[in-house]
């Protein structure tokens, strides 16, 4: 395996579009996945992995590594789409295998099952708190790597969040980048149709974060917003720092993006599949186009 | 009788299991750079733990009045090498943490302690503060370890036993003011229950605060003629099953006693053990009936559901009767 780094915001396009089509072939002959999450956060997510995190699949385990929390559990399977390109995983495996007992890629990821995945989750609303931990234990050791965690906006919901942006807020714990892939939708409701989230960003902000809102859709925006980040300062720490990324459930697939709320969970069939693979493809040259 | 026996205003005070559990953190915090001591708001004003607070800012924390916060911390120190253990009240870690129990420690499997303090009815704040389900429902979580010491120096041992436990651990303490059950040293190993007394006649299996009463329970009734061993069950999963046939095999008759809502505690897994075992005993468990208790401070509650050395007794005299 060789380490995989993208330098240029055209190339990390590219790249998101070949991750669709991957989560969409998924779709179909895995069956039912998640896939609207997926989707809208395979942006942010392609940035970090391919070049933000310096992600090197042959050293999952570096002590000094930048750590990546997939709190979004049922995001799991854009990780193993992610880590199939880098050549950690079989495509064979997680196509015909996913979800099937006694092989490694579940509903929701096991750390121990799939290699690269640094926490098991699934359960909402847990990832902050890890990252706590993470966050914590590299202060300990003076190692100066960054920990993203990886939220959805339905997932805030939880309350067990709030205790961990109140905390690390508390303790300066800037080392922590929270990424919140606000796609709008939840399993069951628009955004703000039933828990009101106008105001998000001033939610993080009056808990102490630095926060930055941004189009969580154009990767030249993405790149600029994770670049600028400053450095970890272990003698003078600042404020952790939120991501509000906004993105729409199902990004990349018109169909989806129509009616977020029916493609949290779906399958496509062959005919479905190739129309999708045109759109996403479409999609991804128009991304191109933007600055 | 009855009445609090520490004092509100220094709430580290009431996590000292006799001073010798905090003692026993602050030994392991210094000496080994791995140890981690995490609290709920149960830090203290001053003494030895807000000392250990302050001088370790990334090793001795305190997140608040947050239990699901304090666990999932806990689970991310282990997962980066280091040998947290977390306490709070037990209602809060068990009860409120369990979906953090269950899939950051458990399902990840990481090598978090947890001290869950006011086991059982120890506490005298009532219902709330009460944790009467920690038995069954660590025992039912794969991975788990559960263990309840019978005295704080008995936690002190399982502390350090705790250092090289590859899982999760959860340990149950009570409120920290019971009275000493050993009276000399001896071998503690997790998952190894300890004979305190042998008997002929009947063998009471007990956890936590159990076995002391359980010993008072014993000379009484020895001053009448019945031979009554003595089990310190400390751990809980995993259970002793060879001690539990044993036991069965040499007397017969067993009572299992323990300060746990009597439905799927120590009791319970008993008998489990025996019907696969295939081993005929006649069996009777002491426990907390399955309600919210009466309110009342521990040293008037125990009586009250006959927990008490006398109460224990009673049952055992009628049972073998």
């Amino acid at each position: 395996m060789t380490k995989v780094h993208l330098e240029h915001v055209p190339d990390l396009i590219e790249k998101a579009g070949e991750i669709r089509k991957h989560l969409c072939r998924c779709a179909r002959y895995a069956g039912n996945v998640h896939i609207g999450g997926p989707l809208s956060a395979t942006d942010v997510t392609v940035a970090l992995y391919y070049k933000y995190l310096g992600f090197d699949p042959d050293n999952t385990e570096d002590p000094n590594r930048n750590m990546f929390v997939l709190s979004k559990g049922h995001n799991g399977v854009l990780l193993y789409c992610i880590f199939c390109d880098m050549g950690m995983h079989e495509w064979d495996d997680l196509l015909h295998n996913y979800n099937k007992i006694g092989y490694r890629f579940g509903a929701h990821p096991n750390r121990k099952y799939v290699r690269g995945i640094e926490v098991s989750t699934g359960s909402l609303g847990h990832g902050l708190s890890w990252s706590v931990g993470f966050s914590h234990a590299n202060r300990n050791e003076g190692i100066a790597s960054r920990i993203y965690c990886l939220l959805g906006d339905g997932e805030l919901e939880e309350g067990s969040n709030w205790e961990a942006i109140m905390y690390a807020a508390s303790h300066s714990l800037d080392n922590i980048v929270a990424v919140v892939d606000n796609n709008q939708c939840s399993a069951s409701f628009m955004a703000g149709e039933n828990i009101k989230w106008n105001t998000m960003a001033d939610c993080w902000r009056a808990f102490g974060w630095d926060v930055h809102e941004i189009d969580g859709t154009n990767m030249y925006e993405i790149d600029r917003t994770l670049a600028a980040l400053p450095p970890v300062d272990l003698a003078s720490p600042g404020k952790p720092i939120c991501i509000i990324a906004n993105t729409t459930k199902g990004q990349g697939v018109s169909y989806m993006t129509d009616r977020p709320y029916a493609w949290h969970i779906g399958g496509l069939d062959d005919e479905k599949l190739a129309e999708t693979e045109v759109l996403i493809d479409r999609y991804t040259q128009e991304q191109k186009a933007r600055s | 009788m009855g009445g609090f026996t520490f004092n509100i205003t220094d709430i580290a005070a009431m996590m000292n299991a006799k001073d010798l559990v905090t003692k026993k953190m602050v030994q392991l915090v210094k000496e080994n750079p791995k140890v981690c001591y995490i609290n709920s708001d149960g830090t203290g004003k001053s003494g030895p733990l807000r000392e250990m607070y302050d001088q370790y800012p990334n090793r001795v924390l305190d997140v608040g009045i947050a239990e699901m916060n304090l666990v999932t911390v806990a689970a991310g120190l282990a997962k980066k090498g280091y040998i947290p253990f977390g306490q709070t009240f037990g209602p809060f870690l068990c009860v409120r943490a369990l979906d953090q129990i269950h899939n950051d420690l458990a399902y990840n499997d990481l090598p978090v302690r947890l001290i869950g303090t006011h086991g059982g009815l120890s506490s005298g704040y009532g219902p709330t503060h009460n944790t009467i389900v920690e038995f069954g429902v660590m025992n039912a979580i794969p991975n788990m370890t559960m263990i309840a010491p019978s005295d704080a120096a008995q936690c002190v041992k399982m502390l350090e036993a705790s250092l090289t436990w590859p899982g999760p651990i959860y340990i149950r303490i009570p409120r920290g003011e019971e009275p000493e059950v050993y009276n000399a040293d001896y071998d503690y190993v997790i998952g190894k229950a300890i004979e305190v007394r042998e008997g002929s006649d009947v063998t009471l299996i007990a956890t936590g605060t159990g076995v002391y009463n359980s010993l008072r329970a014993a000379l009484t009734l020895q001053v009448e003629g019945l031979s009554v061993g003595v089990i310190d069950m400390h751990t809980i999963k995993p259970i002793d099953k060879d001690a539990i046939v044993r036991a069965a095999k040499k007397t017969g008759t067993l009572v299992t006693v323990e300060d746990h809502n009597i439905l799927g505690g120590l009791g319970s897994i008993v008998a489990d053990v025996l019907m696969e075992a295939g081993v005929p005993a006649r069996l009777k468990k002491i426990g907390i009936p399955d309600e919210f208790i009466s309110f009342g401070y521990p040293e008037e509650i125990y009586p009250h559901y006959g927990f008490d050395g006398t109460g224990i007794a009673k049952t055992v005299r009628e049972f073998c009767r």
